[in-house]
C-alpha cells in the first residue's frame, strides 16, 4: 500500500508560513474548495447521480488525481480542463478542506440480489488493497487518515463504472495488481462480476 | 407584491429583535446586518456562505417569489423530458439556516442610510447590502413586445409561468409547424441557451412532429459553443440538409425588430417578414429593474462592480453579483452567480469584520444538452488581474468539450449535467 508523501506533512507547515505561488496565491482552502461545490456538492457531498463525492477523499489521493487530470494522464470529460487552472498547492489546500470532513455514503439504488456475490468476490479480489471496501480508513490514535483509501464504498455507481471503464479502455493506466486481479476476476466471473461489485458497494449505505 | 400580515410581523419581530427599523445595528451593536436583495442563485448563495462562515451575522433576502424556478434545465422542460416541478425550488432550507427570507419587492435602496425600501413599506436597514436581481427584460426594444405580449410570444428567460407557456403551445402545434426563437444580442444571460433551447425543441420535434422545424433568428453572427452545437445538429437534427430540424440565421440581417402577437408573425431588420406557429421572444436585456432604480448600473444598463469583492464602484456598501454586474471575463450563468456569491461572502463576512478582504477565486461550469446521450459543456477557472482591475481567464485552464467527442464521452457529459444541475441547486438554496 502507498504511504503519504512527504509533500503533504508539508503542507501544514507551509501553509502556517503563508508559503505559495500561482494563480490563486493566498486564496484560503475553503476559497478555492467552495469551487467545486457546484458540481461535487457542498463539501464534496456530491447529490448524485454522477459526479462524485470527493468529502472525507483521502488527501493524497485527491492531490495525485488531480494531478493525473491536470496532465491527461487520467482521462475525464471536464476535469482536466478545469484542473489546468489551479497549481500543486492549491489542489493540497482543497485536499486538506475536503480530508476533514466525515465521509457519507450516497443513498441510490441497487440490485440487492447481486449484493452477497459482491461482496465475496471484493473480499476475494479487491480487498487486499481496497480495504474495508473502500471506505475511509483512519487511524484510531492520530485521527489522521490512516493510509491511502479510494471511495468506493457508497461512491456513486455512474461514476465507478465510468472509472472502470476508463481502466478497461486504457483511458487511465491500470495499476498492475489491479490489471492482474481484474483479469482473474472477468475470467471466472464475465461482466456479471463486475455488476456485482458495484452493487455491494453502492448498498454500502 | 404586497407583505401580508404574517410577513409583516416577522419582518418587524426580526428587526425589534436586534433594535429600530432602519438603524439595527446601530442598537444592540451585536450582531451586522446583510440584507440581500433578489433570491435567486447568486443571491442565496451569498445569503448561505455568510452564514455558514459566521452564523451571527444577520442574513435577510428579500425576494417577491415563494418559489423559485431555476432557469437552468429550464430547456429540458420546455423539450419534454423533465417534468416542470422539479425545476422548482424552495426557500425552507436557507430558512432552516437561520437566514430571513422576506417575499416582497424591493422599491428602493439608500446608500447613504443603509436602507432597502420595500413594496410593502418595510424599511430593513443593513450593515453590507448583495444586490442580485438578475435580469430585467427590455420589452421596448422590439416593436409591438410587451409583457402582455409575451403571454402569447412568450420568452421563457425567466422560468416559472413562462417555460410552461411555451412548452404548452409547442404541445398544441400541429406537425409541419414552424418555431421561431428570436436570439437577443449580447450580453444577456445564459450565452447559450438560446441554442440549447432549439435542440431541445428539436429533439421534440424528431420524436413526435418530424415535419416540424425550428428558426433561430439571431441578432448576433456567432454564438456560445458554436461549433459544438453545430456538430449536435448534424448528428441529431439534419442541420444543414433539406430536411434539418434547425435552421440558424445569423445577425444583422435576421435581427427580428418587431413582433405581431395578432398575426404570430416577426419582422427582421432586413425587412423580412416571418410567420411562425410558435415564437419565442428572448429580448435585448440589462441588469435587474432595483439596479436601475437603486442607481447601480452604467450606461450599459449593467453595475460595475470592483472584482474583487464585487462592491459597487457606484455605491460604497452595496455589492452586485449574478447576470446584474458586470464580471468582465465571466459570463452571465448560473454556475458565475453561484462561484461569485461565495467570492462576494467571503468579502462581506471580511469586511463586517474590519478585515480585508481575501484572494477571490472563481469558476464557471456550463452543460448544455443536445440530445439524448448528448451533452457538451464550457469551462472557465477564473483569478483577479495582477492589476486587480479584472478577473482574467486562467490561461491553459477550461475551454469546451473537444470536437468529435465519442457517443460515450457525450453521453457522460449529461450524467454530469444532470449531477451539476443536483449539486448547484443544492449548493445555492440547501
Amino acid at each position: 500500500m502507498a504511504t503519504i508523501s512527504p509533500r503533504l506533512a508539508l503542507l501544514a507547515g507551509a501553509l502556517a508560513l503563508g508559503i505559495s505561488s500561482g494563480a490563486h496565491a493566498d486564496a484560503t482552502a475553503s476559497m478555492l474548495a467552495n469551487t467545486c461545490a457546484g458540481c461535487h456538492g457542498v463539501n464534496g457531498q456530491s447529490e448524485g447521480p454522477a459526479s462524485p463525492i470527493i468529502l472525507g477523499i483521502h488527501p493524497q489521493v485527491f492531490v495525485d488525481m488531480m494531478e493525473g487530470y491536470k496532465s491527461d494522464n487520467i482521462y475525464s470529460t471536464i476535469m482536466g480542463r478545469i484542473a489546468k487552472g489551479y497549481t500543486s498547492e492549491d489542489f493540497e489546500k482543497m485536499a486538506s478542506h475536503f480530508s476533514k470532513f466525515e465521509y457519507v455514503p450516497a443513498k441510490q439504488s441497487y440490485d440487492e440480489a447481486l449484493v452477497e456475490k459482491g461482496a465475496k468476490l471484493h473480499e476475494k479480489y479487491c480487498d487486499k488493497c481496497h480495504a474495508e471496501g473502500g471506505t475511509p480508513i483512519i487511524d484510531a490514535e492520530t485521527g489522521e487518515p490512516a493510509e491511502d483509501y479510494y471511495l468506493l464504498a457508497g461512491q456513486w455507481t455512474p461514476y465507478l463504472q465510468f472509472t472502470m471503464s476508463d481502466f478497461r479502455e486504457d483511458r487511465r493506466a491500470l495499476p498492475k495488481k489491479m490489471r492482474s486481479k481484474l483479469e482473474d476476476m472477468l475470467e471466472a466471473e464475465g461482466e456479471d462480476g463486475i455488476a456485482a461489485l458495484f452493487a455491494y458497494f453502492a448498498s454500502e449505505q | 407584491m404586497k407583505l401580508n400580515r404574517r410577513d409583516f410581523v416577522k419582518v418587524a419581530g426580526a428587526a425589534t429583535a436586534v433594535g429600530l427599523v432602519g438603524a439595527p445595528h446601530l442598537a444592540l451593536g451585536a450582531s451586522q446586518k446583510v440584507v440581500i436583495v433578489g433570491g435567486g442563485t447568486g443571491g442565496a448563495t451569498a445569503a448561505k456562505y455568510i452564514k455558514m462562515a459566521d452564523a451571527s451575522i444577520d442574513v435577510t433576502i428579500i425576494e417577491p417569489n415563494e418559489t423559485y424556478y431555476t432557469c437552468y434545465m429550464s430547456n429540458e422542460v420546455i423539450g419534454g423530458d423533465r417534468a416542470f416541478d422539479t425545476i422548482k425550488v424552495g426557500y425552507d432550507g436557507l430558512k432552516a439556516r437561520g437566514i430571513n427570507v422576506v417575499h416582497d419587492s424591493a422599491t428602493g435602496i439608500d446608500p447613504d442610510k443603509k436602507v432597502v425600501k420595500t413594496a410593502g413599506g418595510t424599511e430593513l436597514g443593513y450593515d453590507r447590502c448583495i444586490v442580485a436581481p438578475g435580469i430585467e427584460l427590455l420589452y421596448d426594444k422590439i416593436e409591438g413586445y410587451s409583457a402582455e405580449a409575451a403571454q402569447t410570444l412568450p420568452h421563457a428567460w425567466k422560468a416559472g409561468e413562462q417555460t410552461t407557456i411555451l412548452r404548452k403551445q409547442l404541445e398544441a402545434m400541429d406537425d409541419g409547424g414552424v418555431v421561431v426563437i428570436v436570439g437577443p444580442p449580447n450580453p444577456f444571460r445564459c450565452p447559450p441557451g438560446p441554442y440549447e433551447r432549439a435542440s431541445q425543441i428539436a429533439h421534440y420535434l424528431k420524436a413526435h412532429k418530424p415535419k416540424s422545424k425550428v428558426i433561430i433568428l439571431d441578432a448576433k453572427q456567432a454564438f456560445s459553443k458554436q461549433g459544438l452545437f453545430v456538430q449536435g445538429w448534424e448528428r441529431l437534427y439534419g442541420y444543414g440538409t433539406d430536411d434539418a430540424l434547425i435552421e440558424w440565421r445569423p445577425g444583422p440581417d435576421a435581427a427580428v425588430v418587431a413582433c405581431d402577437p395578432a398575426s404570430l408573425s416577426v419582422e427582421t431588420s432586413f425587412g423580412d417578414e416571418i410567420e411562425a406557429d410558435v415564437i419565442n421572444v428572448i429580448p435585448p436585456q440589462r441588469a435587474g429593474e432595483i439596479a436601475q432604480v437603486a442607481g447601480l448600473a452604467d450606461d450599459s444598463g449593467w453595475c460595475p462592480v470592483d472584482v474583487k469583492t464585487f462592491e459597487s464602484r457606484i455605491h460604497e456598501g452595496i455589492h452586485v453579483i449574478g447576470d446584474a454586474c458586470i464580471a468582465t471575463a465571466m459570463p452571465k450563468s448560473g454556475y458565475a452567480a453561484n462561484s461569485q456569491g461565495k467570492v462576494a461572502a467571503a468579502a462581506v463576512v471580511a469586511l463586517l469584520k474590519g478585515e480585508e478582504p481575501g484572494t477571490p477565486s472563481y469558476i464557471n461550469t456550463c452543460y448544455s444538452i443536445v440530445g439524448t446521450d448528448y451533452g457538451i459543456s464550457v469551462a472557465g477557472v477564473y483569478r483577479l488581474a495582477e492589476d486587480g482591475s479584472a478577473i482574467a481567464e486562467v490561461e491553459g485552464a477550461g475551454g469546451l468539450t473537444p470536437m468529435d467527442a465519442p457517443d460515450w464521452a457525450l453521453a457522460r457529459e449529461v450524467q454530469y449535467a444532470h449531477s451539476w444541475y443536483a449539486n448547484i441547486v443544492e449548493d445555492s438554496f440547501g
